[in-house]
């Protein structure tokens, strides 16, 4: 997957819409598809994520969505 | 240790340092507040925490925050306020978190008056708050016992994760008296469930609710699983010339050194009178109560009361002996001639 | 050699390390998301405490209070240390848990019912005090848990299911603004409202819950952020409408800001050690090692005495002296106060009971002994002294006799023989001389013994023994 990315995980979400809201490159959606909660869950479109974590910070669930990033690091060796 | 002339109630705050008390949380009410002024003196001098609450209930949510942190903490109070503080009695309770609870009995009920009674028996004895729970409840009738039940509570209130409540008197508290404080006491027992905001308690959960039935309903049956182990083997009393005893005076507190001065009186006039004087009124001592009732012919309960131990009395007896009933109320002290009077009746009749 | 070159690693941005993987103290099948509902405040605000706990590295030391409200079940998902709270008394909690552990990270987390109505007390005095705690309080105007009452915060015009025909002013209130009042007290080193409504303002709310916590860090003492949060089960709104609703209805009434900030200039608060070492203890406690041993083997029976005066005249220190004197000779004593129904006449008086054997009541109703030191005091109790008795008689005060034939009476004059040494405050030590004099329980080298120890200056103990010799001496 390309990086930045954003994970949805789909039995979490409660479908309140707030993630898609608070998305300015507007690449989540709300799915067809129920969750095993009954809910229709936020979807990730595969690309067009900036990593603002807007969408994270939006979400009342705790562990529902997860922001994936590069990172720069100095290394030693 | 060498005596003390002390009150009751200075004799429970000296008490409760030496037993590793660190924490007292309280609200000034008369005839109470001996306890508070001592402790708000001596803890932070040992440096622990006094800390005057804005209320009651406040007083005793504090005890409640600090008896989770595993801290030997305690209140105290009178009638009114106990009222207030039974909420969280009921907490306490539920989260099993060992506490001490002072009460100096007043006059009630409502704001009644600041002197003596025995009326809050009922409402520390048989619960007081919501919930199916009991307090151990101890029953000081001296200044020396007031220094050994603070003790006795504590430890036993960390040995059955329960509040203990040590239920005496305006008189008993202001009494001063000798007092030889213990030389040593018992160190408090470890407290693996305790919240202390450190790595090894990290998992540790001190609450009282319980969204599951059966969860809730298996509390309750561990709690009366342990108030029957309580009763079983906590019952305290003292003998007080039972020996050859037709009659058998049942008092605590105050009341019991006023029928001790009764007894001599009784006694020289050829009545074969005596004492049971419970020292714990939770667990009841049911088992000497029912001895005595094969041996005496009548019992008289004597109460600064309308009568609330009675009837613990009764259902140990359970209708084997008679049950005569001698009480004060109002703030009044019950007197030698009122007991001898009493007693002596109840002698003529049924012996 | 070694060379720092820079490389890519991938990080992710997920559940907080302070909040359990899986909810094992959650009852149902679901243990993977909060019992909260969908577009919940409640879950934003909780997830910015549990990522603030992670990444300050406090978990290990945090208690967090559960309150009673919807978030009565935090405890399912704080991996931290968690306390559960009685209604409204999680700051009482909370002060009990901080001053038994200084070092702990104690958070108060409740709602408005909670903190503004049943808890008013409690949140305003902890704040009063100082209390280091951070306190998270969500305002969402309304009751949740039970389903949609009015809360302290409904705003006017608000329906809920207590407010049928919405909030009315004239009869239930305005909203209270609970920053503003707390931040009005001298105490509160933070107070800050946030809404928790957009990115820019949640991250406003996420720095502010940050601060609060670095304070307690740092012990300088109370912090206070109120949430602006949304309820949209109970109002009745989509999750969007909610979060309109906050910003145009509550945010204009509930002003977002900082109420107050002294945190450059508050000093860390002090840390208190409770000693155990017991001798220590014995030595704050004013206790004295060893054993009372009897001094006298007298049988005096029992001696039943009660000494009467105005105040200032000693009265009760007297008997406290003549109870001590007992105790060390070995005796058994009492010393009650006038307390109750027994005072009267506006004397103060005390009952002592001094026995070779152990003593009943500690109130004296028929005493064998009356120092009456006033007239009002021989008038209350002369009645009572039982047939045999002594009534001893302050003749400089009193001047009357004695008028029962039944007891006997012994008249001297405490007062001027007390003004006679130059300190009439020794009136009782002379009162005390009186009583060694005619009753013999008591030795008189122990009542020295007592004043020896009782007064500081040495010319105080002199004076006092004088008296109590004058007392002792004087022949009518």
């Amino acid at each position: 997957m390309k990086l930045p990315a954003v994970e949805i995980k789909s039995n979490q979400c409660k479908g309140c819409g707030l993630c898609i809201d608070s998305c300015k490159p507007g690449v989540l959606s709300l799915s067809k598809a129920f969750n095993l909660l009954g809910y229709q869950y936020a979807e990730y479109k595969q690309s067009g994520c900036t990593g603002c974590e807007a969408c994270y910070y939006a979400c009342p669930e705790p562990g529902a969505i997860s922001i994936h990033k590069e990172k720069k690091v100095q290394v030693q060796r | 240790m060498k005596k003390e002339l002390i009150k009751g109630n200075e004799a429970v705050v000296k008490a409760a340092i030496l037993a590793g008390c660190t924490h007292y949380f309280g609200y000034p009410i008369t005839p109470a507040s001996e306890i508070a002024q001592a402790a708000a003196y001596y803890f932070p001098l040992i440096g622990g925490a006094f800390v005057q609450a804005e209320s009651e209930v406040a007083a005793i949510n504090m005890v409640y925050g600090a008896a989770s942190t595993g801290v030997r903490t305690m209140t105290a109070s009178s009638g009114p306020g106990l009222s207030l503080k039974q909420e969280g009695i009921s907490y306490l309770a539920g989260a099993e978190l060992p506490s001490v609870v002072v009460d100096v009995m007043r006059a009630g009920p409502g704001l009644g008056n600041i002197w003596p009674e025995q009326s809050d028996y009922n409402q520390m004895v048989k619960g007081g708050g919501h919930g199916d729970y009991r307090n151990i409840v101890l029953a000081p009738n001296s200044a020396q016992e007031m220094c050994d039940f603070t003790i006795l509570a504590f430890e036993l209130s960390d040995q059955y994760r329960c509040t203990a409540v040590v239920l005496t008197d305006g008189s008993i508290g202001q009494t001063m008296e000798p007092v030889e404080f213990p030389d040593e006491v018992k160190p408090a027992p470890a407290k693996d469930w305790a919240v202390r905001g450190d790595a090894a308690t990290r998992k540790n959960l001190v609450t009282s609710i319980y969204m599951s039935t059966d969860q809730l309903q298996s509390l309750n049956q561990r709690l009366q699983k342990k108030y029957a182990e309580i009763e079983a083997r906590e019952q305290r009393w003292e003998d007080y010339r039972t020996d050859d005893a037709q009659l058998v005076i049942v008092a605590y507190g105050v009341t019991s050194r006023v029928a001790e001065n009764a007894i001599e009186e009784l006694r020289s006039r050829g009545m074969k009178v005596g004492m049971l004087r419970p020292k714990t009124l939770f667990p009841f001592p049911k088992k000497r109560v029912k001895e005595l009732a094969g041996q005496a012919a009548a019992f008289l309960v004597a109460e600064m009361s309308a009568g609330q131990m009675i009837e613990d009395v009764k259902l140990a007896i359970e209708h084997r002996k008679p049950v005569e009933f001698y009480g004060v109320s109002g703030g009044n002290l019950p007197t030698v001639e009122g007991i001898v009077k009493a007693a002596e009746a109840a002698y003529r009749r049924y012996s | 050699m070694s060379e720092t070159i820079t490389t890519t690693t991938t990080v992710t941005k997920g559940r907080p390390e302070a909040i359990y993987e899986t909810f094992e103290r959650k009852s149902g099948k679901d243990k993977l998301t909060t019992h909260y509902c969908p577009g919940c405040g409640h879950g934003r605000a909780q997830k910015l405490v549990a990522e603030a706990i992670s990444e300050m590295g406090l978990g290990d030391r945090t208690i967090f209070i559960s309150p009673v409200g919807c978030s009565v079940f935090s405890y399912y998902y704080m991996n931290t240390g968690n306390v559960q709270a009685p209604h409204g008394r999680a700051p009482a909690v909370g002060t009990g848990l901080v001053r038994a552990r200084p070092d702990s990270i104690v958070i108060s987390y409740q709602g408005d019912g909670d903190l503004a109505a049943i808890g008013t007390a409690e949140i305003i005095h902890a704040a009063n005090r100082g209390e280091n705690m951070t306190v998270i309080f969500i305002n969402n105007a309304i009751y949740g848990m039970t389903g949609g009452q009015m809360a302290p915060t409904t705003m006017v015009g608000q329906r809920t299911l207590t407010t049928p025909s919405g909030r009315n002013a004239a009869t239930e209130g305005h909203p209270m603004r609970m920053a503003e009042l707390i931040a009005t007290l001298e105490a509160p080193v933070y107070v800050e409202r946030v809404s928790c409504t957009d990115v820019k303002n949640i991250h406003k709310c996420r720095k502010a819950i940050r601060k609060g916590l670095q304070l307690q860090v740092e012990r300088k003492g109370f912090s206070f952020i109120e949430i602006l949060a949304t309820c949209p089960t109970n109002w009745k709104k989509t999750p969007q409408d909610s979060i309109k609703w906050v910003q145009d209805v509550m945010e204009p009434y509930f002003k977002p800001g900082v109420y107050k900030d002294i945190s450059a200039t508050v000093q860390p608060l002090p840390r208190p050690e409770p000693k155990t070492d017991r001798k220590e203890l014995e030595k704050i406690l004013g206790l004295q090692s060893g054993k009372t041993v009897a001094k006298t083997t007298g049988k005096i029976g029992e001696r039943r005495i009660k000494i009467a005066g105005f105040g200032g005249q000693g009265a009760l220190t007297a008997g406290a002296m003549l109870a001590t004197a007992g105790m060390n000779d070995g005796l058994q004593v009492t010393w009650l106060p006038s307390y109750g129904p027994e005072m009267r006449g506006g004397t103060a008086n005390c009952s002592v009971v001094i026995s070779d054997k152990r003593i009943g009541s500690p109130l004296v109703t028929q005493p064998n002994v009356l120092i009456a030191m006033n007239r009002p005091s021989l008038d209350a109790f002369e009645q009572e002294v039982a047939p045999g008795g002594i009534i001893m008689v302050n003749s400089s005060l009193i001047d009357r006799k004695v008028a029962r034939t039944d007891v006997k009476a012994v008249y001297a004059p405490f007062t001027e023989l007390a003004a006679g040494l130059g300190l009439k405050a020794a009136a009782n030590a002379v009162a005390i001389g009186v009583f060694l004099a005619h009753e013999k329980s008591i030795d008189r080298e122990r009542i020295y013994e007592v004043l020896r120890t009782s007064f500081k200056k040495k010319e105080a103990v002199e004076t006092n023994i004088r008296a109590v010799d004058a007392g002792y001496e004087y022949k009518a």
